[in-house]
């Protein structure tokens, strides 16, 4: 009996200390591992839509989409009813996916090699990486803000290319749009229902 | 020199009245003004510029390299004062040795024979926009400049100083008389170093306005976050910018 309950325990105890240490992915990893992942859909012979679906795929698997949402609505988030969060999230996503798509697929195979990371706080850690130079341009220096609330799902926020954030350019892009009709939300659910349609 | 003197105290005065309650808010207090001006740059841009530049990307590679060498030593020029007026005496140093090895053995900047030989690797270019935002006088409102795009009132006061003697380029070429340089050279220089910077960006631009569903805000934004990492010689815009609208936020 004593014997029987040793062994559970023991059991009990490796299967804890092996889940706690095989379920929480490292920042960097799952960048590198994220970007291979964007790299092998870009190179292959498939046609620009069905790269955009499987891009749109990841995007779903490795973005923080409702996250960034949220932070670049800004102010307004505070300011706006239940029923127009709930439309402006799904407008959101539509639009994220649409734009993270698009300007992916233009690239073909880019490289991307992971260099380092900076655990800011227990949310987020800062992965840096390179995209390496071609003939055409430069090396640019990319930085990822990944979120790590649950470090067995981590999710990216941002990216930073060369020192400029892309979520801070599309939060102060939304705000000139809210800003430009008075202050009225809706202008912007207008922009994000055109831009996902054309 | 009292021109000089005259222009940094007045904007040093007008930054300081600019209102500064909301950091995060953008100030652009010409928008009308300055969504006319960015409109006709990007007719200009579309008619001459773009084209130019994907001309010039068909030239061969060591030709652009040699080009864009060429004018990054010519930077050094107004880099040099600027260093000095940041008190930042090593770079000044470098950026020296940099200039005289480049324009020399490197034959008037053509090759980098001074990275090569490991002085000053990761060059960064100052003005005296940057230098006054390093002075801590506040960027005032945003401003787009017909032909050269878009700026601030404290950045056009830096543009304005290069001009009144600050650009040892400009006073060899255009303000003095001498029998080695012509204008032309200068406005030679400037249109290449436009185009150079077109020619290296022709994907991320058109990127940009295809995704943008207010292209002038993105430019804005864009120009705006970069001039910080730039005063604040800094590339991580985790280190510039505010934080906090990220922290409060619990998507999952």
């Amino acid at each position: 009996m004593i014997n029987k309950s040793l062994n559970f325990l023991f059991f009990f105890i490796f299967c804890f200390q092996f889940s706690n240490f095989s379920i929480a992915i490292e920042p960097d990893v799952f960048v590198q591992s994220t970007v291979n992942r964007a790299s092998e859909t870009l190179s292959k012979e498939i046609s620009k839509k069905e790269k955009m679906i499987e891009l749109q795929e990841l995007a779903k698997d490795t973005v923080d989409i409702k996250g960034i949402g949220l932070y670049t609505l800004g102010k307004h988030r505070k300011e706006i009813s239940e029923e127009q969060k709930k439309k402006y999230a799904k407008l959101f996503e539509d639009y994220f996916l649409k734009s993270f798509s698009s300007r992916l697929s233009e690239y073909s195979n880019p490289k991307i090699n992971v260099i380092s990371k900076d655990k800011k706080n227990d949310k987020y850690t800062i992965v840096s990486s390179v995209l390496v130079a071609t003939k055409d341009r430069p090396e640019v220096k990319i930085e990822w803000r990944i979120y790590t609330k649950n470090p067995e799902k981590p999710l990216i926020r941002d990216l930073i290319i060369e020192g400029l954030s892309l979520a801070r350019t599309q939060k102060e892009e939304f705000a000139s749009i809210i800003k430009s009709n008075d202050n009225n939300i809706e202008a912007l659910f207008d922009s994000l229902e055109k831009f996902v349609k054309e | 020199m009292k021109k000089l003197l005259s222009i940094v105290i007045a904007t040093i005065v007008i930054s300081t009245f600019t209102n500064r309650s909301n950091a995060e808010e953008v100030k652009d207090c010409f928008e009308g003004l300055n969504r006319a001006t960015f409109a006709f740059n990007q007719g200009l841009d579309k008619i001459i510029f773009k084209p130019v530049a994907k001309g010039y990307r068909k030239l061969p590679l060591p030709v652009r390299t040699g080009t864009s060498n060429v004018l990054s030593n010519l930077s050094n020029l107004v880099t040099i004062p600027n260093n000095l007026l940041q008190g930042d005496l090593r770079a000044a140093g470098l950026n020296t040795a940099r200039l005289t090895v480049n324009t020399t053995i490197g034959i008037f900047g053509i090759f980098d024979v001074a990275q090569q030989m490991g002085l000053a690797k990761d060059y960064r270019k100052e003005d005296y926009g940057q230098t006054l935002g390093a002075w801590g006088v506040d960027e005032g409102c945003y401003l787009v400049l017909p032909i050269l795009g878009p700026s601030t009132i404290r950045d056009s006061v830096g543009t304005i100083a290069s001009i009144l003697g600050g650009d040892p380029w400009y006073n060899i070429t255009v303000k003095n008389d001498t029998q080695y340089f012509k204008d032309s050279d200068f406005y030679f220089s400037k249109g290449t170093d436009g185009i150079n910077f077109r020619s290296k960006n022709l994907e991320a631009f058109d990127n940009l306005e295809t995704n943008s569903m207010d292209f002038y805000a993105s430019v804005r934004s864009l120009y705006l976050q970069d001039r910080k990492q730039k005063i604040l010689n800094s590339n991580k815009i985790i280190d510039t910018q505010d934080d906090s609208d990220w922290d409060d936020l619990q998507s999952n």
